[in-house]
Order: C-alpha cells, then sequence, then structure tokens
C-alpha cells in the first residue's frame, strides 16, 4: 500500500487501482525579489481524499498551495497534478481562500457569477441547501456572517465541478457548526473523486480529514507521510515540536 | 443695501427670471455635456490603467493624479491657444463658443474621474484578482463585473466631477467670453454682475449655484449611505 518517493524519501499511500500519482511536484523553488520562499519541495502523492498542508506560519503553505493552484508562477522546478502537465489541469481547479472573496452582490448572484454555462437553478438551489443558506439567496453576500461567506465561498468553487480543490485554512476562526458543515461537503466532495488539497493548523481537522500529510517548515519540506504515520511517528524534529504543541519558529 | 439685493435676489429666482433660467440652462446643458464625455474618456482610463500592468505604470498614475489639480486658467488658457485662429484647431471656429466651454470642463474633469475611477478599480483589482484569476474570469467578464461593482463609488466620483465642471469659472471665462445669450454661465455672469455692483442678479445665481452644490452632495452621501447599507461599497 505504500510506496517509497525515491525524490523526496517519504512513504505516500498508493491505490492498486488507480497507482496514479495525483500530486507531482519536482524540486519547486520560489523566488520573490531577493526573498528565496521556497527550497527545493519534491513531493509525490498517490493518496486520494485529501492532502493536509500543515507547518507554522511563515512556512510557505499558502505559498505552495498559490503555486499548485497557478496564481503564483515558481521560479523553477515542475508541477504535475492528476497525471498531467499542471496548465492542462487549470480548467479542472478551485480554490477557496482564507478570507473569503465575495462579490458585492447578493448570495444568487455570486453562484450564478461561478456557475458554467448550462447550470441549473436547481442545481444552485441544492448547493444552497447543502451549505445551508437557502432562503439568504436574496441577502448581500457580504453581510453575511464569517461562517456564512465561507461556506458560500465553498459553494461556489464546488460549483464550478473542480477535480482539484485548493482550500487555504477555510475553516480558520468559524464556529463548530459552519466547520462540521465545511468538513462534510469536503469528505463529500472526496467521495465524488474531487483530490482535495487543505491547509490547517487545526490537528484534530486534519486527523478527520487527511489522507496524507505534507508539512513544511521555513519553506523547505520537512516531512510528506500518510496521515497515520505523521500523528503516530513522526519522523521530522519539526513535527514532533509541532505535534507536541511546542512553539515551532 | 445688501437686504434689498437678497429680497431682490429671491424675487428672481421665484418669478423665474428668463434670463437667469437661460444662464441656468446653459450652465447645466454645458456641464452635462463635459461630464458626458468626460465619464466616456475617464472610466476606460481609470479601469484599464488599475487592472492592466505595464511599465511606467506608476508613472501614469502620478500624472494622472497631478492632472486632478489643473489650474483651471492655464486649462482655459491652452484651449484658447488650442482653438484660436491661429491656433492648430482656430479653422473649426469654436472660440467663444458653448463647444469650446465643454472641451475646457472635459480637460479639466476628465482627469478627476479618471484618477477616481482608478483608485476604486485599482482597489477592487486587489479584492477581486485572485479569485478572478482561480475562476479563469476572462477579461471581458472580468470588467464589467468591476464596473458593476464598483458602482456606488464610481457614482460619487461622477458626481464629484459634475460638481467641478458646473461651479468652474476660470477656463469657461477665457474660451467662452461670457457672451450674453451664448457663452454666459452662472460662475461667469456672477463674476460680471458683481463687478458691475449688479448683487441681486449675482446672488440669485449664488443661491442657485449653492443649491445644484447641496443636492450633488446630498446625491453622494445618499448614494454611499445605500451601498453602505447592502455592502456594496
Amino acid at each position: 500500500m505504500f510506496k517509497s518517493d525515491p525524490m523526496s524519501n517519504i512513504s505516500v499511500q498508493q491505490s492498486t487501482a488507480a497507482p496514479v500519482p495525483l500530486i507531482e511536484v519536482d524540486k519547486l523553488n520560489l523566488k520573490i525579489g531577493d526573498s528565496h520562499l521556497l527550497h527545493d519541495i519534491s513531493v509525490t502523492s498517490y493518496a486520494p481524499g485529501v492532502t493536509m498542508v500543515m507547518g507554522p506560519n511563515g512556512a510557505g503553505k499558502s505559498l505552495l498551495l498559490r503555486c499548485l493552484h497557478g496564481l503564483l508562477s515558481p521560479t523553477s522546478g515542475s508541477i504535475r497534478l492528476l497525471n498531467k502537465a499542471h496548465q492542462s489541469t487549470i480548467a479542472d481547479q478551485s480554490m477557496v481562500f482564507q478570507k473569503p472573496v465575495l462579490l458585492r452582490r447578493n448570495v444568487m448572484n455570486n453562484l450564478e457569477f461561478a456557475a458554467p454555462s448550462g447550470t441549473s437553478t436547481t442545481e444552485i438551489a441544492e448547493l444552497l441547501e447543502k451549505v445551508h443558506l437557502s432562503g439568504k439567496q436574496m441577502q448581500p453576500a457580504r453581510l453575511l456572517s464569517g461562517g456564512e461567506q465561507q461556506r458560500l465561498a465553498l459553494a461556489r468553487a464546488l460549483l464550478t465541478k473542480p477535480r482539484i480543490l485548493f482550500l487555504d485554512e477555510p475553516t480558520a476562526s468559524l464556529d463548530p457548526a459552519s466547520v462540521l458543515i465545511i468538513e462534510r461537503l469536503i469528505s463529500e466532495a472526496t467521495t465524488q473523486g474531487v483530490k482535495c488539497i487543505f491547509i490547517s493548523h487545526d490537528l484534530g481537522q486534519a486527523k478527520r480529514l487527511g489522507a496524507d500529510i505534507i508539512f513544511l517548515h521555513q519553506g523547505r519540506l520537512a516531512e510528506h507521510t500518510d496521515a497515520q504515520t505523521f500523528f503516530t511517528s513522526p519522523q521530522s524534529r519539526e513535527a514532533k515540536a509541532y505535534l507536541n504543541g511546542e512553539i515551532v519558529l | 443695501m445688501l437686504d434689498n439685493a437678497f429680497v431682490e435676489a429671491f424675487n428672481l429666482i421665484v418669478s423665474g427670471s428668463p434670463e437667469l433660467t437661460e444662464i441656468l440652462w446653459l450652465s447645466v446643458q454645458v456641464s452635462l455635456t463635459a461630464l458626458f464625455f468626460s465619464i466616456t474618456l475617464g472610466l476606460p482610463i481609470g479601469t484599464s490603467l488599475a487592472i492592466t500592468e505595464f511599465p511606467g505604470k506608476r508613472a501614469c498614475v502620478t500624472i494622472l493624479n497631478s492632472l486632478m489639480g489643473l489650474p483651471p486658467v492655464v486649462v482655459g488658457l491652452l484651449v484658447y491657444l488650442l482653438l484660436s485662429r491661429s491656433g492648430p484647431l482656430g479653422v473649426l471656429g469654436l472660440l467663444y463658443t458653448p463647444t469650446a466651454m465643454v472641451i475646457a470642463q472635459v480637460v479639466l474633469i476628465t482627469p478627476i474621474i479618471a484618477a477616481l475611477a482608478y483608485q476604486v478599480m485599482d482597489d477592487l483589482h486587489r479584492e477581486y484578482r485572485d479569485l478572478f484569476q482561480s475562476l479563469r474570469i476572462p477579461l471581458s467578464k472580468a470588467v464589467p463585473t468591476y464596473l458593476w461593482d464598483a458602482r456606488y463609488s464610481l457614482v460619487t466620483s461622477i458626481l464629484a466631477g459634475f460638481g467641478r465642471a458646473i461651479s468652474e469659472v476660470g477656463a469657461v471665462i477665457i474660451v467662452g467670453g461670457n457672451i450674453d445669450h451664448l457663452t454666459r454661465v452662472m460662475t461667469t455672469a456672477i463674476a460680471l454682475e458683481t463687478s458691475k455692483g449688479e448683487l441681486a442678479i449675482a446672488l440669485a445665481l449664488g443661491i442657485i449655484l449653492l443649491t445644484l452644490a447641496l443636492i450633488v452632495n446630498a446625491a453622494v452621501t445618499t448614494v454611499r449611505t445605500l451601498g453602505l447599507r447592502n455592502a456594496y461599497v
């Protein structure tokens, strides 16, 4: 079930039915100005479901996600997703940002804006039901609560029917009810074959959702392993300290 | 004397003096026409500057912001030189016509509308850029979205432009000439009547101009309040 990745010397889960790498990052570097922000990151993940990206603040999690989603161009290195060239998967990707970006319109208009042509109103109504926003279609989106705004942002991302969903701390500072709704939607999406790459600081959430964990520290890959191994016997000193609740700088 | 002037001024307004009406109508016509052309030019300039990246963009923004403070008399002089008989556009015979006044006002208020639109659009673009890139929104869909979502702030910018146009005197007096029944607008008429000692007419026009300024400001406040109430600003 587990295969050693020669590039990053880590163990990752391999599906026997589809032994296809879903994420392949090779020697990815990112420099902005004089700052070298991501150093030689190599990750190969075969794990379906949710890949959690963890690490202390400033570790480069969001930068890595933005590179994977094409919002930032890496200085060097290569990215392949779903066993395809990165550019050819762009249309299959969607992202939920840490701070939900909502148009200055009502809830329905926000969804309609992102909906691919041919999306029916029934489809939108069903999605609104799932994110517990039925009855709020005509409300200005930016007057919703933080949790509602993030659920709307997730609904909008799912409406585009992505095959890869990037989530940048979508549940940070949300109430438990909103976290539960979001986690359920993500779990449902993964059962439908959506690959999720999820940044979180919440260890409980990582245990609940994660199939494998990418742990970054100071712009470098400290560890990449399946979730069970990560939580029971982390290999890197930084991950051990992080899991022990120590302050990792 | 001043009391009498005020009473006479109010009488002129209440009676709907044809002279005042003519001046008011021409002022509004000239300023609204100038506003139309300034919106047509200023919004695309501001928007394209905000959402595109090119070398020298910062310099363009600096120049645009500087143009907001163009001295009206200098604009008047430049338009005068352009339209005077010996100027490059002298053949058109536009000097001392309402069209010349429109041109001067367009030169004055286009940078104001463009610079304010740039500021609004730049803020919105910073907020929406990643989302639009993530959703792969083409420019043809992004631009109308920016314009629609910034509508309340843009209307405020446009009203600011109108306020500047209607109250402008330096440029229009140079290129319009303040000719009775042809190019006399409120501001130039106030200047003339005051110099002649005809305080009643000057005061009447001043009251109308102030009322217009108040209406514009009330409109700005209303638009902004409406937008804020719905978190659309």
